[in-house]
């Protein structure tokens, strides 16, 4: 607990620091590319024929997802703590490669676990993340996914934690950091909510983004929350099919996605998949970025409250989708990004044509290519 | 917090013996339904012959965080065996047919919440245990296990940590009951050969706090070790390098004389090093 109380205060003291504060806004313009266009698309828009529809263009990011806005904070907590090495864990290799790519620019040391299954599905990602000096160690327990990367990562955060900084890459693990993350992810719906007033003249009706712990969806979420007419869906991965084992969706037991109960895992108290003796679930889906048996706490708090909704969408849903994106748009959206493509699809029979989506595009699907072009 | 009254466990008894004839305990972790609960039942009672002071009974859970990987593998073949808390509690009563040796489980939080705190303390207390160790449960978040354990009369232990300050430590033996843990070093559980120079500084600094027994646990396998914590702790915890010996064995019944082999040359060690009244002012 001591390294957590540790983290929390050098985090509560870099929010009112103004030399902090500067420097992770330089860096995230000047060396991620902030701010990230709110792109009209039309012809998405068009061949839906519902809603207007616009994408947060977050893959456009150095390193290609929102993962770096939180890795540059961290990355420079890191710094501030006197922490001379980095440690992350990742699923679909974008958070591993953000913290591999912050480390290297900051001159820290970093290792990334990740699962032998997420190795071998986003290989492009693991070169990537070797290219810049970064260790990746393959992780062989349990299902060889995010979970048990994070099992990993925290074994070593306790072995090694005065030396090392665990850069955890989404809204989950104990507190701080799931408001921590949320804080440095906010930035994509505080440009957002800017940049639709300037375009639209109003605020959204409604905003969609892909939930695996959470951090681009809360992220967009966060600067709309005061905004009560905003419709709020974070859309999960459902797999293959209802069963326990068969999907990562954990707030979506209204469309018959079994096995998810209030539980711990890592440190939070949340909805986790799990079978009836407290065992936690498998999971799957085809993008290693959903592929998680716990939700972000916040998200949890928020589907309670009826502020947000979630639901699930298919492998095979999100596959087309990212087809959908890919020919109308020129955009190959990352497969976890796909999902709230998909989740928009679904949902159009409620929408209407005065209906205003943003919709969160959190990555591009360079790292995916070996799964797409299977199905091509 | 410690409003609590003590419930002067097995746990508690054994500690005071311990303190009285100024022998180091031996605490010697197994987990349970490795490879499977009537195995475990034959190694239980093996490792109370040979002179295992304290029985922690690991229940298996899917994700191990605190765990390196000797008892990752145990955790693996348990649950591959079917074992649940349910049957680690039936495995419990079982024991407590033959044996009056003090039992702790030794729990990720999540199949204890699952169960229900008010269950699992009645079934944990009807069937025999006497403590329970809950690994990712913080004193912070503790406060209804530690109220509805008491209530059945079951110690409730927490884990300090070398990183752990002198606050954290007596916030920690606070919510405890029975025995602190202490961490021996940074890391997870697993055997090493050496024990941290920083030991017996950490081990002065819990004692400064409370005045609970105090074991320490965390990479400790040999003879060796014992005899330098003699004096300075209370017990000596021993997991992974039991594991070990089941993970080796060829049947039930050579594991169980290779774990009472093992157990016999700590207590020896522990009989024959320093002890804490030699050391103790």
């Amino acid at each position: 607990m001591v390294p957590l109380f540790e983290l929390e205060r050098a985090y509560e003291a870099a929010k009112s620091d103004a030399a902090f504060q500067a420097q992770f806004q330089y860096l995230l313009k000047n060396f991620a590319g902030r701010p990230t266009p709110l792109q009209f698309a039309s012809r998405l828009t068009a061949k839906l024929g519902g809603p207007r529809i616009y994408l947060k263009r977050e893959d456009l990011l150095h390193t290609g997802a929102h993962k770096i806005n939180n890795a540059i904070g961290q990355g420079l907590l890191a710094l501030k703590m006197g922490k001379p090495r980095i440690i992350a864990e990742t699923g679909a290799g974008q958070h591993g490669v953000a913290s591999a790519t912050v480390a290297a620019h900051l001159g820290l040391e970093c290792v990334v676990y990740m699962g032998t299954d997420d190795m071998a599905r986003q290989a492009l990602n693991v070169s990537r993340m070797r290219m810049l000096g970064a260790q990746v160690v393959g992780v062989e327990s349990g299902s060889r996914t995010l979970k048990d990367a994070i099992n990993e990562a925290m074994r070593d955060w306790v072995t090694n934690v005065r030396s090392t900084h665990y850069l955890l890459g989404s809204v989950l693990g104990a507190h701080p950091y799931p408001t921590m993350v949320r804080d440095f992810q906010a930035v994509i719906g505080g440009e957002a909510r800017e940049q639709i007033l300037a375009a639209e003249k109003r605020l959204p009706t409604h905003l969609f983004a892909c939930v695996g712990g959470g951090s681009n969806s809360i992220g967009l979420f966060h600067e709309f929350l005061r905004d009560a007419e905003v419709k709020m869906i974070g859309i999960e991965a459902g797999g293959r099919g209802g069963q326990l084992g068969e999907h990562a969706a954990r707030l979506a037991a209204h469309q018959g996605f079994t096995g998810a109960r209030p539980g711990v895992l890592h440190g939070t108290y949340t909805y986790v998949l799990q079978n009836e003796d407290g065992q936690i679930a498998t999971t799957h889906s085809i993008s290693a970025g959903l592929d998680y048996p716990a939700i972000g706490p916040e998200h949890a708090w928020l589907a309670d409250q009826h502020r947000a909704e979630y639901s699930a969408v298919s492998d095979q849903a999100a596959l087309d989708a990212a087809r959908l994106l890919s020919r109308t748009e020129g955009i190959i959206p990352a497969l976890e990004s796909a999902h709230a493509i998909a989740g928009l699809v679904e949902r159009l029979s409620k929408m209407s044509k005065s209906d205003l989506v943003i919709l969160n595009l959190s990555g591009r699907g360079d790292k995916d290519m070996d799964t797409y072009s299977r199905l091509l | 917090m410690s409003g609590v009254p003590s419930n002067s466990t097995r746990i508690s008894k054994r500690f005071a013996e311990l303190r009285a004839s100024g022998e180091l305990g031996i605490v010697a972790y197994i987990t349970a339904g490795d490879p499977s609960l009537d195995a475990t039942l034959k190694f239980v009672l093996a490792l109370a012959e040979a002179g295992a002071d304290v029985i922690e009974l690991g229940v298996p859970f899917s994700d191990p965080l605190a765990d390196g990987p000797t008892i990752q593998r145990a955790s693996e073949r348990a649950l591959k065996s079917g074992t649940t808390l349910a049957g680690v509690l039936e495995l419990v009563r079982r024991i407590r047919q033959t044996s009056q040796v003090p039992l702790v489980l030794f729990s990720y939080y999540n199949p204890i919440l699952q169960m229900g705190l008010e269950k699992f303390a009645s079934a944990a207390a009807s069937a025999g245990a006497d403590g329970v160790l809950a690994t990712d449960l913080t004193p912070e978040e503790s406060d209804d296990y530690r109220r509805i354990l008491a209530a059945h009369h079951l110690d409730t232990i927490f884990l300090g940590a070398p990183t752990s300050t002198d606050e954290r430590l007596a916030k920690i033996a606070a919510c405890s009951s029975g025995f602190l843990y202490l961490i021996s070093r940074t890391g997870v559980t697993g055997a090493k050969d050496t024990l941290p120079d920083d030991l017996p500084t950490l081990l002065r600094r819990a004692r400064s706090v409370t005045q609970l027994p105090i074991a320490v646990g965390f990479g400790i396998s040999l003879p060796g070790h014992v005899s330098v914590l003699g004096g300075l702790a209370d017990a000596a915890v021993v997991g992974s390098a039991l594991v070990s010996e089941i993970e080796k064995a060829k049947s039930v019944e050579s594991g169980a004389e290779a774990l009472s082999e093992r157990v016999r040359s700590l207590k020896e060690a522990a009989r024959h090093g320093l002890s804490r009244r030699e050391v103790a002012p």
